[in-house]
Order: structure tokens, then sequence, then C-alpha cells
């Protein structure tokens, strides 16, 4: 085994992986958000449809993309390694347990919030992004250039309210996820410092409340105002 | 005070064992936890009844024998060693269950005796300095600065008691690893073998079966000398660069 193999299979070197991975994905979430904010533009759908069509044709956008593709496949493998190697720690349980008096409900749950998280992703790049790349969806013209309107298709998805149930609830899971995530992963990454560290845990508290909350106003504001 | 004690037996290391109930009567608030367990004890040997075995040592706190899961919680309701936790922390007619350390690698040994020898390994695995440091230096001429000296004692507090395994949901160990490699980390002695023991404690704290760190501060939260969450940050620093940097392949 080289010493790389070697590393990346250690739980320090498969807890790495989960917090880099994880840190490349709030990267992502901070983009994805700031570009959807442009579903609040009262244009019947022109910036968002531009933006769209960017975002599946810039190079620079796919190459961006596909580290996002690998982080979720291996933030979700990784995870699913370090769960089994735990439990296994731990065959017989203890019959009294006492745990909420010394850590947050978040930090114990990250697994079973991850794999709703992760549910709630199949969903949603199957409602948008498999459609996007290859549905048949209609086309709109803007100063004689031809753009998928995939306005029309977020606007038709949140006019069904389940579907926008679904994404306001897997937003709050994405929060608590995030609550114990943001920080976890500037610890794992061995950055615990006196000066920085609580700008970092207070950062955590405001980005895990902020993004997913842009996030879900999206399909409740289109659900009020767009029908 | 009248206790009811739900005490895990289990003969021996392949016995399937379970929860046996003890009414105890006449505990007094100041005795401390493991003179509660002596009366116990003396009770069921008058009746000829096996002993309910648990480990301790010193009884002052400071020798990290002494263990039990009481009520949920690692050394029971107060943040101290199981020998320091006094009965005026309980109330007549409570029912108190005392259970072992669980972890795959703190196998029971008998009873509420957990086998924590794993620590041991990992200390023989690099917790050490092979420098000669001489006799005892004047404090005054150690080119330490205070603040990094008494960084390095407070790591160095750690008793290897096992708590933080206890109460990690992952039974990890990274608290206790932690708290080693960073009490010599942090001193000149320790450099000359700074990077082959991050490396190898490392390997032998995962080869002893336990979990990964989840970052939940169960185990800071718990431990009885409060080692802080710090020393695992100041552990996986000195891994990672240990890796990248070793000549070590």
């Amino acid at each position: 085994m080289s010493w790389v193999t070697k590393t990346l299979s250690s739980t320090l070197g498969r807890k790495l992986i989960m917090a880099l991975t994880g840190l490349f994905l709030i990267l992502f979430l901070t983009g994805h958000v700031s570009g959807n904010l442009l579903l609040f533009k009262s244009d019947g759908g022109e910036a968002f449809n531009i933006y769209a069509k960017f975002m599946t044709t810039n190079p620079a956008v796919k190459l961006l993309s596909y580290l996002t593709y690998i982080s979720i496949i291996g933030h979700v493998i990784y995870s699913i390694m370090l769960s089994s190697k735990n439990k296994a720690a731990r065959p017989v349980g203890y019959a009294v347990s006492k745990a909420s008096t010394n850590s947050s409900a978040a930090s114990r749950n990250m697994g079973v919030l991850g794999t709703i998280i992760l549910l709630f992703i199949v969903v949603h790049m199957q409602s948008f992004w498999a459609q996007m790349h290859w549905g048949s969806i209609p086309t709109v013209t803007y100063g004689g250039e031809e753009y998928k309107d995939l306005y029309t298709i977020v606007k038709a998805a949140f006019q069904i309210e389940w579907m926008v149930a679904l994404y306001v609830i897997a937003m709050i899971f994405l929060g608590i996820h995030l609550s114990h995530g943001f920080a976890s992963a500037f610890q794992t990454l061995g950055l615990n410092h006196k000066k920085y560290t609580p700008a970092i845990e207070g950062l955590g508290k405001l980005y895990c409340i902020v993004v997913p909350a842009l996030f879900a106003s999206m399909p409740l504001y289109i659900y009020f105002t767009q029908s | 005070m009248k206790l009811t004690l739900k005490v895990w037996r289990q003969k021996n290391a392949s016995d399937q064992g379970g929860f046996v109930n003890y009414p105890l009567d006449g505990i007094s608030k100041d005795m401390s936890f493991l003179e509660m367990l002596d009366v116990l004890n003396e009770e069921l040997s008058e009746k000829g009844e096996d002993p309910v075995h648990f480990d301790h040592d010193c009884r002052e706190g400071i020798c990290g024998m002494c263990s039990l899961y009481i009520n949920g919680k690692p050394h029971g309701p107060q943040q101290t060693t199981t020998c320091q936790l006094h009965m005026r922390s309980f109330s007549d007619g409570d029912t108190i269950t005392i259970e072992p350390w669980r972890a795959k690698a703190f196998p029971v040994v008998k009873d509420l005796v957990v086998d924590r020898s794993a620590f041991d390994r990992i200390i023989q695995a690099g917790g050490y300095v092979s420098v000669n440091t001489g006799g005892v230096p004047d404090a005054n001429e150690i080119p330490i600065p205070k603040v990094i000296a008494d960084e390095a004692f407070d790591a160095a507090t750690c008793i290897g008691c096992g708590a933080c395994v206890a109460a990690c949901k992952n039974a990890s160990a990274m608290l206790f690893t932690s708290a080693k490699i960073s009490q010599l980390a942090l001193l000149p002695q320790g450099q000359v073998e700074k990077k082959t023991r991050a490396e190898k404690m490392i390997a032998q704290m995962d080869a002893e079966g336990f979990g990964a760190c989840t970052n939940t501060g169960a185990c800071a939260a718990e431990c009885p000398k409060e080692i802080s969450l710090t020393n695992i940050a100041r552990m996986n620093r000195e891994y990672f660069s240990a890796v990248i940097s070793s000549d070590n392949v």
C-alpha cells in the first residue's frame, strides 16, 4: 500500500475527504443560491434562462460541475465507509444513554440528515437538471438566440403543493446538517485557533440559516406569486 | 438512602451477560460511588454470592483506573472520575443503571471491568521521547513560553480512563490519542520523533478498532480532566503534515 492510499484509508484520511468535499459543496451551494436569485427577477424568466444556458455550456462551469458531482459521490461513499467503521467500533450499545447532555442532536445525526438530503438531491436533479440536459423542454428566443425555457419548468414544478413542501422541508434538514458540518469541517482540517474558530462558528451559524432560507424562499415565492 | 442498582453482570469475556437488580439500603450521602459499591459487595460476599467486579485504584481521581457508565453517562452525572462522584449527586429511591465502557477495543473482562490495554498499545506505538532529557533543569532555563508549557501540561493531565471512548457515539479514541500526541508535540523534546509519532499512533488507534471522529464534542464534555477538542485539531494537523512530509513511504 502506498503512503497515499494508506493515508486515505486511515480514519483521519477519510475524515479529510469528508471535510474537503463538504467545504467544496458549501462553496457550490453559495454559487447555486446566488445564481438562482435570478428567479426573483420579474422578467418572465429571461435572466434565469440566459443564466441556465451559461451554466450548462460554459467550459469552466462544466469543470466545476464535475467537481461537484465527484464531491457529492465522494462525500456519500466516505460517509458510508466511516459510518460502518463507527458502528463496528461499538458492537454492544448502552441500555441507558444521555447523549443529549453532552452533544448536539445535529452532530449525532449527520448520517440520517445526509441521507434525507441525498434523497432530495435525487428528486431535485431528476426534476430540473435531467430535464435541462436530456429532457424535451420548450425553447424561447431572446435577441435572436434560442434558449431552453427552464424557467417555465421551474414555474410548473412549484405549482405543485407537495413539491413546494418537499423543498422547504429538505432545506430545513440541509440547514441542520450545515449547522454542524460547516464548523466541523474546519476542525477536521486541523484549523482550530482561539482567534479564528469563534468567527468560523459564527459564520457557520449564519450560513446554515441564510442559505437554506433563501433556497426555500424560491419555491414559496413562485407558488404564491407566479400562478 | 434507599437505592436500586441495575448492574451489568458478565461472568467472562465470552459470556452473554445481562442486568441484575440489587436493592440497597442505608447508603450515606457522603459516601463516594465506589464506597457504595463496596457496601453492595460486602452484602453479596456475606450471602456467598460473587461480588460485582469493577476497576479502581487510587480513589483520588488521578490514576484513571475507575470507569463505569452510570445512568447514561461515563463517570456519572458529574464531570469527574467515578471515585470522586458522591452519593449526594443522587436522590433517595433512585434506580442507578451501571454499565461497563462499551467499545470493541475495550472488551469486557468481567462484570464492569474492561480491558483498556488498547490505550497502552497506542502509547507504545509512539507516545514517548527517546532523546535523553537529563535531570530536571531549572524552570527558567527551559526555552519554552509559559503558555505553551501550560498547554502541554493540560494535554498531559489525561489519565487515560477512557471516558472519551465511552462517551463518543463512534467509540473513538481521538481525544485520548490527540492529548498524548499534543503533550509531546508542543515541547522541544518531542520534535525528534514528531512525524513518525503521529503516523504510528494513529495507525495503531485505527488498528485497535476505535471509530472515527464526528466532532460531536461529547468526549470533551465528559472528560474528567477537561481535555479540549483543540487537541484533536492539533493531532489532525500533526498527522496531515507528517504524512505529506515524512520519509516513511
